[in-house]
């Protein structure tokens, strides 16, 4: 591929959009290397982005700046603006940990804590933050384990240990997790790409029902997912976002010619 | 679906706790901080008092020259237990070494088995095992047997101690050997024994070394099995059925006696004692750092 | 055309060598059952005279005619030094453990592993030489002597004049030569909690100890244990050190009664008596009884701690470090 031509960013021009989330000049390094080269992207309240793009291109180290996880890694760097809800979580002199907890992450591999029962891990965020009334807590952790579709499996036994469900309802309990601190915006990095088949269609069916009250940015891999679930999409490429879009344009009509050949499978 | 607005709600219960969480993330570095440091402050508490009070003490004739009488003020030195520590090391080795490699190479190559894991959980049982016990066993076992405390027994004692040790890293070098090798020793039709002598135990060369010189390091410090079986002496080495000196026996001697000049030489011995174990466990390092995960070359040697 | 001869050795030697190795495997287990066997036998003398009131009985008594020995001050000084020395000790071990695991910048990691290194190499008979002219004078001073000034007349513990050999100075050098194996294999056991763990932590907005206090600890819980109870078989075993600082008590006065009062432990008494005690006598059977109850005590330790810890243990003393 030789000199790489970014398409403009385009957004419906019908309506005055509503930016849960925007992203501004991010460049991310690991030990002076790029890996994402100045990145900016703005997300769509109540509807889901998913973040495309080939192997080490870079869509997951960007996921993690949003919620300022990237800097945990050793050698690792964030230069740029996150705004949410116009507050800039890079605004310096205050501690990430204040951010993170306001942008709720799920991970491709699920993490439950081993020692916690599945009430016990809902919780967890909530006693982090000093929730002491029990009957909101009790609330919270229904009305999230409702939310993923886990309730009517575990509502008998909550004191069951979290790492004794099956590797889907695994993962919907750590969706539940993240969405137990109240998060206005879900990041989701390959969320389904360790499961099942029918784990998988669950997880997409809860993340239709989510968009409509969470902003949900999600990375994967497959692009049958991208298409089946998100509004938008953005194609990054070699650490650049190449082209966004609304997904049925990225798709049927690629503006640029990489992006073209990415969701024909030309490479991958 | 818990909508906006509740969001907001639920948010409302957070407390504003940020503030002392960070407080008290900061105070629990700082005791963990103190933790390090008085790990930390011992260690060159006790170099530094070995140093400043042994290193005025050290001579050639310290060195080389008998104890002599004791509170007089012709004291001597310590060469006697110089020489019974190197003595007892090189000759421990002799019995332990061997043993220990052997027992090694059976764990790894023959060892995945109930027998294997057995003699393995025993093994490490053994490891950081009472050592006066030891000694009280040398004791029963040779000294009582024989008739006389001796150098014979101290041996014993000592390479029983060392035995684990290197039991264990001769097992661990010759597991980090990759498989390939023993598969191509085999595919070349040589025989097992002599893949692994030739083969297998010269890549794992360093890691038998840096093992071999953890257990010498550590049985060069042992005293307390030496109550019991080489008793302790004012002369040089006069025969396997004599008792004899070691420098750690010799310390513990000295520090019992009331007079400054038998302190004074404590201090010395001291001195010299941790001069060996600790360029041991320092060299050991370069070299494992140095090879990392047991390199080197293996040859095939071709013809008789 | 060249021939190459390969000698691949012939297949008896294999057999052989099998069996060789296979007997040099066993050598242990043999040592083991040995040792009971020996220790036995050496101390059947005291246990013809006194049976199973040797280990509940507390005389001291060598005095020919009117022989009478008893463990029990000894075995409770084992435990007692051994205790304090891991209360001491495994909190600053988990301590330093958390530094090297969590906190520490890498350059600093290794050379603070090297340092915690060297303590363990350092002999313990130079940790009692060490103990007995440097330490033990700080500690009496600063820490002993205000603290029976200001509490000596209203608990027990602190009471009686302190001279600086005693209970407590054992058991703080105790503490300080166990903190190395403690620390090495709790911090071993920590990086092996997987980064996913720390990673769901800080998702939720935790601060470096939460995360520590949710994702590591629990999840290493077991393994923790394991290295401080290995920590408790060093103490118990530990001799020479414990010799030269406790005080050398005998007899009934050797049970603990105050931190700053002498003590004694059934390796130091061995260590201190041994000299005196005659072969074959009752007194030396008296010894070698007490070193019996020492391996028993020693080895149910250490096989516990084997239990809770196998797999970790392996990885650091290997030499293969992290």
């Amino acid at each position: 591929m030789e000199t790489l031509t970014k398409t403009p960013i385009s957004y419906k021009s019908a309506e005055e959009p509503r930016y849960k989330l925007i992203a501004e000049n991010i460049v991310a390094t690991y030990n002076g290397i790029e890996a994402v080269k100045n990145v900016s992207m703005k997300f769509r309240e109540r509807a889901v982005t998913a973040l495309i793009g080939p192997s080490g291109c870079g869509k997951t180290t960007f996921l993690r700046c949003l919620n300022r996880m990237h800097e945990l890694s050793k050698g690792a760097k964030v230069v740029g603006k996150v705004l949410l809800d116009g507050q800039d979580l890079y605004s310096s002199r205050e501690d990430a940990i204040i951010h993170r907890r306001k942008i709720g992450m799920v991970f491709q591999k699920p993490n439950p804590f081993p020692t916690m029962s599945i009430y016990d891990n809902v919780a967890a965020g909530l006693k982090l933050n000093g929730v002491r009334d029990k009957k909101i807590i009790d609330q919270i952790v229904q009305g999230c384990l409702e939310m993923v579709y886990l309730w009517d499996e575990v509502k008998h036994d909550l004191k069951k240990p979290g790492m004794s469900l099956s590797g889907g309802q695994q993962q919907r309990l750590c969706i539940a997790r993240a969405l137990a601190i109240q998060p206005e915006v879900l990041l989701m990095d390959e969320p389904a790409s360790a499961l099942d088949p029918i784990a998988t269609q669950k997880i997409e069916e809860m993340i239709n029902e989510l968009k409509k009250e969470y902003t949900i940015i999600i990375v994967t891999h497959n692009m049958q997912q991208a298409v089946r679930i998100s509004d938008y999409t953005g194609f990054m490429y070699l650490g650049d976002l190449v082209e966004f879009g609304e997904t049925k344009q990225i798709f049927e009509n690629p503006r640029n010619e990489i992006t073209a050949k990415y969701v024909q499978g030309q490479f991958g | 679906m818990i909508t906006i607005e509740q969001r907001a709600e639920f948010r409302k219960h957070f407390r504003n706790n940020i503030q002392s969480r960070l407080v008290t993330d900061r105070i629990i570095k700082g005791i963990v901080f103190g933790c390090v440091a008085l790990a930390i402050i011992p260690l060159g508490s006790i170099l530094l008092e070995v140093i400043r009070n042994g290193a005025p003490v050290l001579s050639i004739d310290f060195l080389t020259q008998p104890p002599g009488a004791v509170g007089s003020d012709q004291p001597g030195g310590i060469g006697p237990a110089i020489q019974g520590t190197l003595l007892l090391i090189g000759m421990s080795s002799l019995v332990g070494v061997p043993i220990g490699v052997l027992g090694g190479i059976f764990l790894s190559e023959y060892g995945n088995n109930r027998f294997g894991h057995a003699i393995r959980f025993f093994n490490d049982v053994l490891a950081e095992f009472p050592t006066i016990v030891i000694g009280l066993f040398a004791f029963v076992v040779i000294v009582l047997t024989l008739g006389y405390f001796s150098i014979i027994a101290g041996m014993f004692a000592l390479s029983i101690i060392m035995l684990p040790i290197i039991t264990r890293t001769t097992e661990e070098s010759l597991k980090l050997v990759p498989v390939t090798y023993r598969e191509a020793g085999y595919a070349l039709g040589i025989k097992r024994w002599t893949v692994i002598f030739r083969i297998l135990l010269t890549s794992a060369k360093s890691g038998l070394i840096t093992g071999i010189m953890l257990s010498v390091a550590r049985i060069g410090g042992e005293t307390a099995p030496l109550i019991f079986t080489i008793l302790g002496s004012s002369d040089f080495f006069t025969g396997f059925d004599q008792p004899m000196d070691a420098l750690p026996l010799r310390i513990w001697r000295l520090s019992l006696l009331p007079y400054d000049t038998a302190t004074a030489q404590g201090w010395g011995a001291a001195l010299i004692l941790i001069l060996i174990v600790l360029s041991l466990n320092i060299g050991m390092r370069y070299l494992f750092l140095r090879k990392r995960g047991g390199g080197g070359r293996f040859r095939i040697t071709t013809g008789g | 055309m060249e021939t190459v001869k390969l000698k691949g050795g012939s297949p008896v030697y294999d057999k052989v060598f099998k069996i060789a190795s296979a007997i040099a495997a066993t050598y242990i287990l043999a040592i083991i059952v040995l040792i009971v066997f020996q220790l036995s036998s050496g101390s059947y003398l005291i246990w013809a005279h006194e049976g199973i009131s040797f280990l509940t009985g507390s005389d001291w008594n060598a005095v020919e005619g009117s022989e009478s020995y008893g463990a029990a001050p000894y075995i409770t000084g084992t435990f007692v030094t051994a205790g304090l020395a891991m209360i001491i000790g495994v909190p600053i071990s988990i301590g330093i453990a958390m530094f090297l695991s969590e906190l520490a910048p890498k350059f600093l990691r290794s050379a603070l592993s090297f340092v915690i290194e060297l303590l363990a190499a350092v002999p313990s008979v130079i940790y009692g030489l060490w103990g007995m002219f440097v330490f033990r004078d700080y500690l009496r001073d600063w820490i002993e002597t205000p603290l029976n000034n200001a509490f000596g007349n209203n608990v027990w513990f602190f009471s009686g004049t302190p001279f600086g050999l005693d209970i407590f100075t054992a058991s703080v050098v105790l503490a300080i030569m166990i903190i190395p194996t403690i620390a090495s294999i709790s911090r071993e056991i920590m990086i092996a909690v997987p980064n996913s763990q720390r990673e769901a932590a800080y998702m939720l907005g935790a601060t470096k100890w939460e995360v520590f206090k949710m994702a590591v600890i629990p999840y290493s819980k077991s393994g923790l244990v394991g290295a401080s109870i290995l920590g408790l078989g060093r103490a118990v075993g530990e001799t020479m050190a414990v010799t030269m600082l406790i005080g050398n008590a005998t007899g009934p006065q050797a049970f603990p009664t105050s931190l700053f009062g002498p003590g004694q432990t059934m390796s130091s008494i061995i260590a201190n008596e041994f000299a005196e005690a005659s072969q074959g006598s009752l007194h030396m059977a008296a010894l070698i009884g007490v070193g019996l109850i020492l391996f028993i005590v020693a080895i149910a330790i250490n096989i516990v701690a084997q239990l809770l810890v196998s797999r970790v243990i392996k990885a650091h003393q290997g030499a293969v470090l992290a």
